[in-house]
């Protein structure tokens, strides 16, 4: 015992080394697999508290591209007005015949401003911070749209006040992406290598792609809601190993300037992720299964 | 009392600058990563002890993670350099702590070469190290590779050009006071 005692107190140095290292490790493994941060909600109030000091001077430079983003979306949301339309006279009738109120209509999604305050594009995995937390309503896994309504990004990690998104320019993000026109769907990712350049992969070759087709977010996303804007098909290859185009996206967003977003959030997920599980769960297990 | 807020002004401008300024510019080329922070640990005195680097620098490691969201990466490199620094200034610089002129490593301490070399071990096993745990996760070995070494020529480029630039004044140290 003694002995022991006496080589760890001569490699004292090392071992110090190793337990910082095995410490790291650590750290960064659970961080990786699931978002779990060591101490990381704690250090999140400091860095955002420092954060959102530096971020008031850099908005200032981009706040022409801001004002332009809110421009586009103020004429999208113009044209929504219903008193852009005409009610047609017979339709009244209709309504006031109907025993139930058939077209009442059930809140999906909840959209709550915040500004960005730290953000990066040169690592392979890319996140940012916004200024609003759990206090706000902010919550793990909610959608977040860019100024003009483009989707840039997923909630990861949310702190009291501050709350940590993973960008789309993330090695991890998998979105699921529908080509405006045709409707079909695949998956949208990036592979780390250009921040102009996402991947949209699982389109197979019998649908019909051109360079500039628009792709929107999919209704089968949980977080996203539908038909935003994701970017446009900026290069096209046919490789003949594979049935499925290889498709190269341009996002909507300017990931470089983020600065007022949307957090999106969607009442029926839980409900929609529950359903999933039980669903799977009820076909997947044995002793459930049908005869 | 002056010194240890010398140094702690030092790694918050370090960090800082880390941060807000070479982690947000867009780069050069995707390879070509800079990283100045860890020149702090290289910048420590010669008569700091061995596990007072070690914390030192998986604390400094940890700032920068905090910020970045990713925690434990810097702080494993930080770590690892920190260990081996003493040993590398023992191959340079054969003598005891009390008989170094000046406070820490600098060009008047150790004379050019042996600095430059100093200086060039250490910052390609920071990046080494960094770019190693990254491509664990993900990554190729390209990449990987021209990771490491073009991150660590931007990275010598701009440690040598904040040595000239912002000259750290050293009091020379004589034996017959």
């Amino acid at each position: 015992m003694r002995n022991v005692l006496l080589f760890i107190r001569r490699y004292h140095t090392f071992f110090l080394f190793l337990l910082l290292q095995i410490l790291s490790w650590w750290f960064l493994a659970s961080f990786n697999r699931f978002h779990e941060a060591r101490l990381l909600t704690q250090a999140q109030e400091i860095t955002g508290a420092i954060n959102s000091r530096y971020d008031r001077v850099e908005d200032f430079f981009q706040l022409r591209a801001e004002n332009q983003r809110v421009h586009r979306l103020n004429d999208s949301l113009l044209n929504l007005m219903p008193k852009n339309n005409l009610l047609v006279d017979t339709q009244r009738v209709v309504r006031e015949e109907v025993a139930g109120d058939s077209i009442r209509r059930i809140r999906r999604y909840v959209y709550r401003a915040a500004t960005v305050i730290y953000n990066t594009v040169n690592e392979e995995k890319n996140y940012f911070q916004i200024d609003r937390g759990s206090d706000q309503g902010i919550r793990e896994n909610m959608a977040v749209l860019n100024g003009d309504g483009s989707a840039v990004g997923v909630i990861v990690l949310v702190s009291p006040n501050f709350a940590q998104a993973m960008s789309l320019l993330h090695v991890q993000q998998r979105v699921n992406a529908s080509l405006k026109k045709t409707g079909d769907f695949g998956t949208l990712e990036w592979d780390g290598d250009h921040p102009d350049r996402l991947l949209l992969k699982g389109i197979p070759k019998s649908v019909f792609v051109k360079l500039g087709d628009t792709i929107l977010t999919s209704s089968y996303s949980f977080n996203f809601p539908p038909g935003k804007m994701l970017g446009k098909v900026s290069s096209l290859t046919t490789d003949k190993r594979t049935n499925f185009h290889i498709i190269e996206v341009q996002p909507a967003a300017n990931f470089r300037n983020l600065q007022q977003v949307f957090v999106v959030e969607n009442l029926q997920m839980n409900e929609q992720v529950q359903l999933n599980q039980d669903a799977r769960k009820r076909i997947e297990d044995p002793k459930n299964r049908r005869p | 009392m002056t010194q240890l807020l010398r140094y702690l002004f030092r790694a918050l401008v370090l960090v800082a600058v880390q941060v807000y300024l070479l982690n947000k510019v867009p780069h050069l080329h995707r390879l070509v990563v800079p990283s100045l922070y860890f020149v702090f640990v290289l910048w420590l005195p010669f008569s700091l002890g061995r596990p007072a680097l070690l914390l030192i620098g998986f604390f400094l490691g940890l700032a920068v993670d905090y910020f970045s969201l990713t925690p434990g990466l810097h702080a494993a490199a930080c770590v690892l350099i920190a260990y081996l620094r003493p040993y590398l200034i023992s191959i340079l610089m054969p003598r005891d702590t009390q008989e170094f002129q000046y406070p820490e490593p600098s060009v008047r301490a150790m004379q050019w070469a042996p600095y430059v070399v100093y200086l060039g071990v250490l910052t390609f096993l920071h990046h080494f190290y960094l770019t190693f745990l990254q491509w664990l996760s993900v990554g190729s070995f390209w990449s990987f590779l021209g990771k490491t070494l073009l991150g660590t020529l931007i990275s010598l480029l701009f440690i040598l050009t904040v040595d000239l630039l912002f000259p750290r004044q050293q009091s020379y140290r004589t034996n017959t006071a």
